[in-house]
């Protein structure tokens, strides 16, 4: 079957690269550039695939659960999928003027483990969403975490080495907690498959112990508020490529898992108090977060604690997708957000990446000179504010407004409030930023030269973050496949 | 009798598990928080033997066994991982701790600037 | 969609493609880019022209995709539509060519006239959305497009302005957010229909559209600068005057009040909306909003805050038309909201006139400006009679039929309130007109700027010259069939017809 082979190809051909751009370090870029080739043309067939055929299967070595490994594709894991694929596109034509560019003498050596590494790394995503077992889960977590925690260490200073380790320690204990659960939950039930399991489950001390386990686990893994200590130092001081590769997907695969038990495996356990209490969680991020950000000094911080805040909103679809028979706007409007936030905070990161490099700083307040003179990167930096800010068209305002429509026809009022603000305050920390590009300045500083691609890339994930909110309606669609929700796409009208 | 059996072997897989996270979360030193996820590892895979152990039966369920293989193997990675990026960190920061004010320092991507470091060019 | 959507299309696309185009071109390249400016709004105004004909001939135009999960993005041209985006298309050929004379010697002009097409195109767009999803995208581009306008020059205070411009702007659009979200919620996707489409929600759920209501005109009141959402307009005079120019007769200040009008007439329906109860209301603020902004611009020697209080309760007079039941003054409010873009514009061009020109930025400076440039004083003093209300002129055709119909529907203290705005329009346009002529000039000019033969340039010129033309125009022949109020009283007669 094609689309078996195209889920197959997904995890074997980055992973192939990785190895190979580990012996063969010159040709590292060509082997993420064929990748990224590669992975584009195996979704399009899956894609086709799903959309005409239901969820696909690909048993590996043809050994199906529960010895075997099972990958599965439906419409969440195709969205993540395509995400990644995007996101990690961007950076591979972003990197290769990232570490060209310096007049810095590691950056040859930092570009020969970059490749592999983050050639791993996304190898380890696109297992993560194709997994059908939450052991394999366990693996892909740990592959992810792994590959994302040297990868910040890859700047060799001594504040990266310090977030690395600090992320890795989070990382691993957090691991284990979800590793205990799934035995607690295999010992239970008998097997490992997400299909199966919400059959198979029933509510009891063991289970809820076993979920509030991995749940822990995989919250920490996903900087939800209040374990998200470690995600700013760790953003911030990574390579510019790094951080956006960090707050655009490895975050995200945590938030995927969380979805999969929560929604797939284990419905029944998920209460109102649950949800509300992940719903909770999340308001406190967006709030926190955006607070945070607003008073940081250096722009990187600033963007890191944008991301903590825009996790809160994908913990929302939480308490709004949990009425099944109507959840289906609060799930797609979720997920869309978390592919707009992904596409807005790679360009940000990307854009902030550029003015780093030609300033030499990153101090908000001194940047006045800096973005007169590169003013797509600016631009960029603007546009991705836009869909954060979640301003229409962007995709950002698209998952928004689902989310909006999904509390309001629910009476969830308290979120719409948490809405509402989240989005002033975060208008506030991203015209905090774009003022400096307006600002008149007596003289112009002196910078390094920035390669052009590093700023297309930028302005073209930018571009792309606001244009998609057009598309919206056929992610939606989408994700209908396998979705655990079920519902109509708006609520309102003859309904009400 | 194979129930209170494992039993004991759960409890104390559980209480090495919780052991250990006590000790990454208290322990500043590197190689005892290290070693303390260790021991959190070594409690899980206990907890993964002594379910294998409750199928009725002589022979106990391979499949926990086999993902304790797996787990092993992670581990034994998790483990070199950590211990080399510690000593990245001992030769960057002359200690064996993680240091929370170091967090603060220039997020500059040109090379190390810090102070005792002399080579690399002054951030502009 | 049919084919006759693709003349929407075209005439968005006009400014568009035009303002995209100039972000690629270098700052150096000045013909090119006034070239391309000018043919940009000449393509405009035809398809416009084109669009005029179409509709009064009940030719409909459509065109829409899917956006939103169950929502449309969907443009359309109603008698409403063509109204507000002749206006704009209009303004902005004259602005443009005004904007190229003031800014002869400015940095930074490609990213002034790349941003200033895409103001444009928002605006034009808003005028063309024909449901409320299409309108709110707009609504926030314009806020999105303006901010550059806004803080263009780049010093502290063009900073300080822009940031208080966009915390009311962003804030309002949040809260029209809200107000839509809740609406669809309840109603589903809601297009833009005369006389409204909520007639059966209203008996269902009254308290929750007046609820709605109120958040709409909160969201769109901020940039129609009604009181007490207005405070970031005076702010906002740190812009270029021919930014100035452009929010506060086409853009910004007549996107609000466009966006009042759409509430009320096709969304709620007038009839609805009385019924409710939210008029009244709504009439106060606005009646509130006159007065304020008259007497607050009495105290103003800045002139271009006095215009700018000036437009914060002429703004009011179209909201006030709107809010007050009956066709009369539904064509007093439509036909202000010409009107008034006319006049507010020309004496912007002429207060911009005198800065560039002549350093005057005061009214006390303004002593015998009338002799050393009289056409520009003479297009500055039609402008000021009109918004007065001097017949024959623009202002006084749009003040009677608002008069009338206050009287119409009983609302006799809204005729008090349009009489002391009048009253107060004297008080503080008079006086500049008498110092500018019969006054003579100062020893020491503030700081002169010769710019060859003639007061000033000629681009600066014939923009105010044309404006004051069509005000007068607008007010002599407005009971011909090819004025403004001709117009207006077509829409007139679709709302509240058979």
């Amino acid at each position: 079957m094609i689309a078996a082979s195209a889920i197959a190809l997904l995890i074997l051909a980055p992973l192939a690269a990785a190895a190979l751009a580990f012996a063969l370090p010159k040709l590292g870029r060509w082997l993420a550039l064929g990748t990224a080739v590669v992975a584009g043309a195996a979704i399009v067939q899956l894609t086709r695939a799903v959309l005409a055929g239901g969820v696909q299967t690909h048993r590996v070595g043809g050994w199906g659960a529960p010895l075997g490994i099972d990958l599965r594709a439906d419409g969440l894991a195709l969205l993540m999928l395509m995400v990644t694929a995007c996101i990690c596109t961007a950076i591979s034509l972003y990197a290769q003027g990232y570490f060209r560019s310096g007049h810095d003498d590691e950056a040859p050596h930092r570009e020969r483990y970059f490749w592999p590494l983050f050639l791993f790394l996304w190898t380890a995503l696109n297992a993560l969403f194709l997994s059908a077992d939450i052991f394999n889960l366990y693996v892909t977590l740990e592959l992810l975490g792994f590959a994302a925690v040297t990868l910040v260490a890859l700047a060799g200073k001594r504040a990266a080495l310090t977030a690395a380790l600090r992320y890795l320690f989070v990382s691993l204990s957090a691991s284990l907690f979800y590793l205990l659960g799934v035995g607690l939950v295999y010992g239970q039930c008998a097997t490992v498959d997400l299909a199966s399991l919400a059959s198979k489950a029933q509510p009891g001390p063991t289970l809820w112990v076993a979920l509030a386990l991995m749940t822990g686990g995989l919250i920490a893994k996903a900087a939800l508020f209040p374990l998200h200590f470690w995600l700013p130092p760790a953003h911030a001081n990574a390579p510019a490529p790094v951080s956006a590769l960090l707050s655009a997907l490895v975050v995200k695969g945590s938030f995927y898992i969380l979805l999969r038990l929560w929604f797939e495996a284990f419905p029944a356990l998920m209460t109102p108090g649950v949800a509300q209490l992940f719903g909770g969680l999340g308001a406190a991020a967006i709030l926190w977060g955006s607070v945070q950000a607003l008073l940081q000094a250096r722009l990187k911080l600033l963007i890191a604690y944008s991301t903590v805040a825009q996790l809160g909103y994908l913990f929302l679809l939480f308490p709004l997708a949990a009425e099944r028979e109507g959840g289906f706007v609060a799930w797609s409007g979720g997920l869309i957000f978390l592919g707009a936030h992904a596409c807005a905070k790679t360009a940000m990161f990307l854009a902030a990446g550029n003015i780093l490099h030609a300033a030499g700083h990153d101090r908000i307040k001194d940047l006045d000179g800096i973005t007169h003179s590169l003013p797509i990167s600016a631009f960029a930096f603007g546009m991705a504010g836009l869909s954060l800010v979640g301003l229409p068209p962007s995709s950002g305002f698209a998952g928004k407004w689902l989310l909006l429509n999904s509390a309001l026809a629910q009476g969830q009022w308290w979120w719409v409030a948490v809405i509402f603000i989240g989005s002033l305050l975060a208008a506030g920390y991203v015209v905090r930023v774009i003022t400096h590009a307006f600002t008149r300045v007596a003289e112009p500083t002196t910078q390094n030269p920035i390669p052009p691609v590093m700023e297309w890339t930028a302005l073209t994930l930018a571009l792309l973050a606001v244009g998609l909110g057009f598309a919206s309606h056929w992610v939606a669609e989408l994700l209908r496949v396998g979705a655990p929700v079920i519902g109509p796409v708006l609520m309102g009208g003859a309904a009400s | 009798m194979p129930d209170a059996d494992h039993r004991i072997y759960l409890l104390a897989g559980a209480a090495l598990f919780a052991i250990g996270f006590y000790s990454l979360l208290v322990q500043a030193h590197l190689l005892r928080r290290i070693m303390a996820l260790n021991v959190m590892g070594s409690g899980v895979f206990l907890v993964y033997i002594a379910l294998a152990a409750q199928t009725p039966g002589p022979i106990p369920d391979p499949v926990p066994h086999a993902m304790v293989l797996t787990g092993i193997v992670v581990s034994v990675c998790a483990t070199a991982l950590a211990l080399a990026l510690a000593d990245r960190v001992q030769a960057a920061t002359g200690r064996v701790e993680l240091l929370d004010d170091e967090d603060a320092a220039a997020p500059s991507d040109t090379t190390p600037v810090a102070s005792d470091e002399h080579k690399g060019k002054p951030s502009a | 969609m049919n084919v006759h959507g693709l003349l929407l299309l075209g005439i968005l696309l006009s400014s568009f493609v035009t303002g995209l185009v100039i972000f690629f071109l270098k700052e150096e390249s000045h013909r090119l880019r006034i070239g391309l400016n000018l043919l940009g709004a000449a393509a405009k105004l035809i398809f416009v022209v084109a669009l005029i004909m179409g509709v009064y001939r009940g030719q409909t135009y459509a065109l829409a995709f899917e956006f939103l999960p169950g929502i449309e993005f969907a443009l359309g041209a109603d008698a409403n539509s063509v109204l507000f985006v002749t206006l704009s298309t209009v303004l902005w050929f004259w602005t443009t060519l005004y904007a190229v004379g003031y800014l002869e010697h400015s940095p930074h002009r490609r990213r002034f006239f790349g941003f200033f097409s895409l103001c444009v195109t928002a605006t034009t767009g808003l005028a063309l959305s024909a449901n409320l999803i299409t309108f709110l995208t707009f609504f926030e581009l314009l806020t999105v497009s303006t901010y550059p306008l806004v803080v263009h020059r780049g010093t502290k205070e063009a900073m300080r302005g822009g940031k208080i411009y966009l915390a009311y702007t962003l804030t309002g659009g949040a809260v029209l957010l809200l107000a839509v979200a809740w609406l669809h919620s309840l109603a589903g996707p809601v297009v833009f229909k005369e006389r409204g489409v909520l007639q059966a929600l209203a008996s269902s759920h009254p308290t929750e559209l007046q609820i709605i209501f109120l958040l709409f005109m909160i969201g769109l009141g901020v940039k129609a600068a009604i009181v007490p959402l207005h405070g970031w307009l005076p702010k906002a005079m740190v812009a270029p005057a021919p930014v100035s120019a452009l929010l506060h007769a086409v853009a910004v200040v007549k996107a609000g009040a466009f966006g009042i009008v759409r509430i009320v007439y096709d969304v709620y329906g007038a009839d609805t909306a009385a019924q409710l109860g939210v008029l009244h209301p709504l009439a106060i603020a606005a009646g509130v909003t006159i007065v304020y902004g008259s007497v607050q611009a009495l105290f103003q020697d800045e002139l271009k805050k006095r215009l700018a209080y000036s437009t914060v309760s002429q703004v009011s007079y179209i909201v006030l038309g709107v809010a007050i039941l009956g066709p009369a003054a539904t064509i007093g409010g439509l036909a202000h909201l010409v009107h008034q873009g006319l006049m507010k514009i020309t004496l912007f061009f002429g207060a911009g006139n005198y800065a560039e020109a002549l350093g005057i930025h005061r009214v006390s400076e303004m002593n015998g400006v009338g002799r050393r440039m009289p056409l520009t004083t003479a297009a500055f003093t039609i402008a000021a009679l009109g918004m007065i209300g001097v017949p024959p002129l623009a202002g006084y055709v749009s003040k009677w039929y608002l008069q009338k119909g206050a009287i119409q529907a009983g609302e006799e203290w809204v005729a008090l309130v349009l009489g002391a705005s009048s009253l107060l329009n004297a008080a503080y346009f008079l006086p500049i007109l008498y110092r500018a002529w019969f006054l003579s000039p100062p020893e020491q000019p503030a700081q002169e700027h010769r710019f060859g033969r003639g007061e000033t340039h000629w681009m600066l010129v014939l923009p105010p010259l044309v404006t004051a033309a069509l005000v007068i125009w607008a007010g002599v022949f407005a009971e011909s069939p090819f004025s403004p109020l001709a117009w207006v009283k077509l829409i007139a007669a679709r709302e509240y017809g058979p």
